[in-house]
């Protein structure tokens, strides 16, 4: 909004020095300019339009509607959230998504901070710790589950095996409604572990030496210096990925569909997996919306608020 | 000697340089050094290991009971059996025409538009600026029900894009984040440079070609590492618009032909699935380390 003020200003001034012919000649060049950016434009805004714009619009249409693209469809009022409001699995979905969430920040959140913390004290090996810290984001998540699968089968995976070798008790990992959140909270922490360290890592790099030698000089230590200069420093980062990690967890459909197929008992149907369910196991495609945009409105909140602090630092 | 590099080496963090130096500092280092790299070590390399070796093992050792840490017998030849038997030739293929023409077609548009945006600054342009970042609120995979009924019914041309790649491409190019990383560049080029080159009688697309695409070559780096990464990784999309096996991208395929086969044949698979990824990010691990942290916070 600022720039096209600037950009307002800037043509005025260029029309008032130049007087009325030179304001002809910019308003043809303006003319012009306008149509070539139109032209750069276009094939993006068509995408955009297709796939982002339409299809929200779209999601809060189908929501109140029934539809099966055979007949036409018809307005059904709130009935699709009434149907949904009446299956267990819509509470239990919405639980299991809130339980994976909150494991996921317990882990996810705290684990890459004291990692990156104790990281952005070595000074040897840089290099390789960053490289084995992120080698899991590049394996496809597909992957992961399925390696993770095996190694969490209760007979032949490397998990029971090392605690039976241990003499420890074995786990039934994601066979058991008890520990199947847990277990697949542990494949989504491993699998996206590196990149939270590595923007927190960044994030230490930027903290300025003094800071650290004043606090010294006051007598903190170590400890004090972590929680007085090193978390106030990086506590807008923090709380970026926080709600990051909210709405891309919030989002979790590959590892339970490919790991739990959602069982025991439900015990791991995330929302996405149960508007997977509605849509294309049921073909109630208002029921699928009207679960979306519970879910859209949900996250919105917090997408919102991620842009509201992005766009205040600029 | 050897305390002064370690106390001396870079800015100092939460250490200070005076403790470094000390006897019982440097042991402290040297044993949070080592715990650290083993730690790791076990945590993320380990699981790779054993995914690699587990894959070379035959089925009697895979299933044996303590576990071999190094096969007793090599069997390599599993790799080819997953790649024959699984077809991975037809499925990496299909990852690579998909990736590839998502790449390029994202390139192509937002750079385009982000260019538009940024250095035209057309009438209404702040408004479709905000309709394309107001796409960054939208929790991309909640909406994918209505998204997966425009890709089965394109408005206005009726047209069906299931089994098709451009099912992948086209929604692939409305990345907003991308196209913001890129106007943000944009706009910090000097609209100096811009008027000297229309003097010059440079239109704006010979502007964009030979003035702001050479400068914004870091950048294009970073967005490209991005957009193929996605398209490779990504799972539910390519499950729902890919019905026809001989169509899908190589996660979608592995998954869907992993239940029928043996374990180590499976393991092989899941190696030759992500190796190429992995190759990429080892050449280009500078660049996309630097890019995720430039990128993700001011995005």
């Amino acid at each position: 909004m600022v720039v096209a003020t600037e950009a307002g200003l800037r043509d005025a001034t260029v029309v008032a020095s130049g007087g009325a012919n030179r304001g002809v000649r910019r308003r043809r060049r303006r003319a012009g300019t306008n149509l070539a950016a139109y032209g750069l434009l276009a094939g993006g805004v068509l995408c955009f339009a297709l796939f982002s714009w339409y299809p929200t619009v779209r999601a809060f249409l189908l929501a109140f509607q029934h539809t099966n693209f055979v007949g036409s469809s018809r307005w059904v009022g709130w009935a699709n959230f009434h149907r949904l409001f009446a299956d267990p699995e819509f509470v239990a979905a919405w639980r299991n998504s809130f339980e994976f969430t909150g494991v996921a920040l317990v882990l996810g959140f705290g684990v890459p901070f004291v990692m990156a913390v104790v990281l952005n004290e070595l000074r040897h090996l840089k290099t390789v710790f960053r490289l084995l810290v992120y080698l899991p984001v590049m394996i496809p998540p597909a992957v992961t589950a399925i390696l993770w699968k095996w190694f969490y089968d209760p007979g032949n995976g490397i998990f029971n095996q090392a605690l039976g070798f241990l003499h420890l008790p074995t786990s039934a990992w994601t066979n058991s409604t008890h520990t199947a959140i847990v277990s697949l909270v542990l494949v989504a922490t491993w699998a996206n572990l590196g990149g939270t360290t590595l923007i927190y890592l960044a994030a230490l790099q930027n903290i300025p030496s003094e800071l650290y030698e004043a606090a010294e000089l006051d007598g903190a230590n170590i400890l004090q210096r972590v929680r007085h200069v090193t978390i106030p420093q990086t506590r807008y980062v923090m709380l970026l990925l926080l709600l990051l990690q909210i709405i891309a967890t919030m989002q979790e459909f590959t590892t339970p569909f490919i790991m739990t197929g959602g069982g025991p008992q439900d015990a791991t149907v995330t929302v996405l997996y149960l508007i997977y369910k509605y849509a294309f196991v049921y073909f109630d495609y208002g029921g699928a919306c009207a679960l979306s945009i519970m879910l859209f409105i949900f996250l919105g909140v917090f997408a919102a608020l991620y842009l509201r602090l992005t766009r205040n630092s600029d | 000697m050897a305390s002064g590099t370690l106390a001396d080496r870079g800015v100092r963090s939460l250490a200070s340089p005076m403790s470094l130096r000390s006897v019982r500092g440097r042991t402290v280092y040297w044993i949070v050094f080592g715990g650290m790299l083993i730690a790791f070590l076990i945590a993320f390399l380990f699981p790779i290991y054993w995914m690699i070796t587990g894959a070379m093992k035959s089925t009697p050792e895979l299933v044996s009971n303590p576990p071999t840490v190094v096969p007793h017998q090599w069997h390599p030849g599993n790799y080819a059996t997953a790649w024959s038997e699984m077809d991975l030739g037809q499925y990496l293929t299909n990852t690579v025409v998909q990736a590839g023409g998502a790449w390029l077609l994202q390139i192509v548009l937002c750079t385009a538009a982000a260019y538009a945006l940024s250095k035209l600054k057309p009438i209404f342009g702040q408004i479709i600026l905000g309709g394309i970042l107001a796409t960054l609120m939208v929790p991309t995979q909640a909406l994918v029900v209505p998204k997966y009924l425009t890709a089965l019914d394109v408005p206005f041309v009726h047209a069906n894009l299931l089994n098709s790649p451009l099912a992948v491409w086209l929604p692939a190019a409305a990345n907003a984040f991308n196209l913001y990383l890129l106007k943000r560049f944009f706009d910090q080029i000097p609209n100096d440079l811009m008027e000297s080159a229309g003097l010059d009688g440079a239109g704006p697309l010979r502007t964009l070609w030979y003035i702001v695409l050479p400068m914004a070559r870091p950048v294009l780096g970073v967005v490209s590492i991005f957009a193929v990464v996605a398209v490779w990784q990504d799972f539910l999309w390519p499950l729902l618009v890919f019905t026809d096996g001989t169509k899908q991208p190589i996660t979608v395929g592995v998954e869907q032909l992993a239940a029928n086969l043996p374990l180590n044949v499976t393991l092989a698979a899941l190696v030759l699935a992500s190796a190429p990824l992995v190759a990429v990010f080892l050449v280009f691990q500078r660049h996309i380390i630097a890019g995720l942290s430039a990128g993700s916070i001011k995005g």
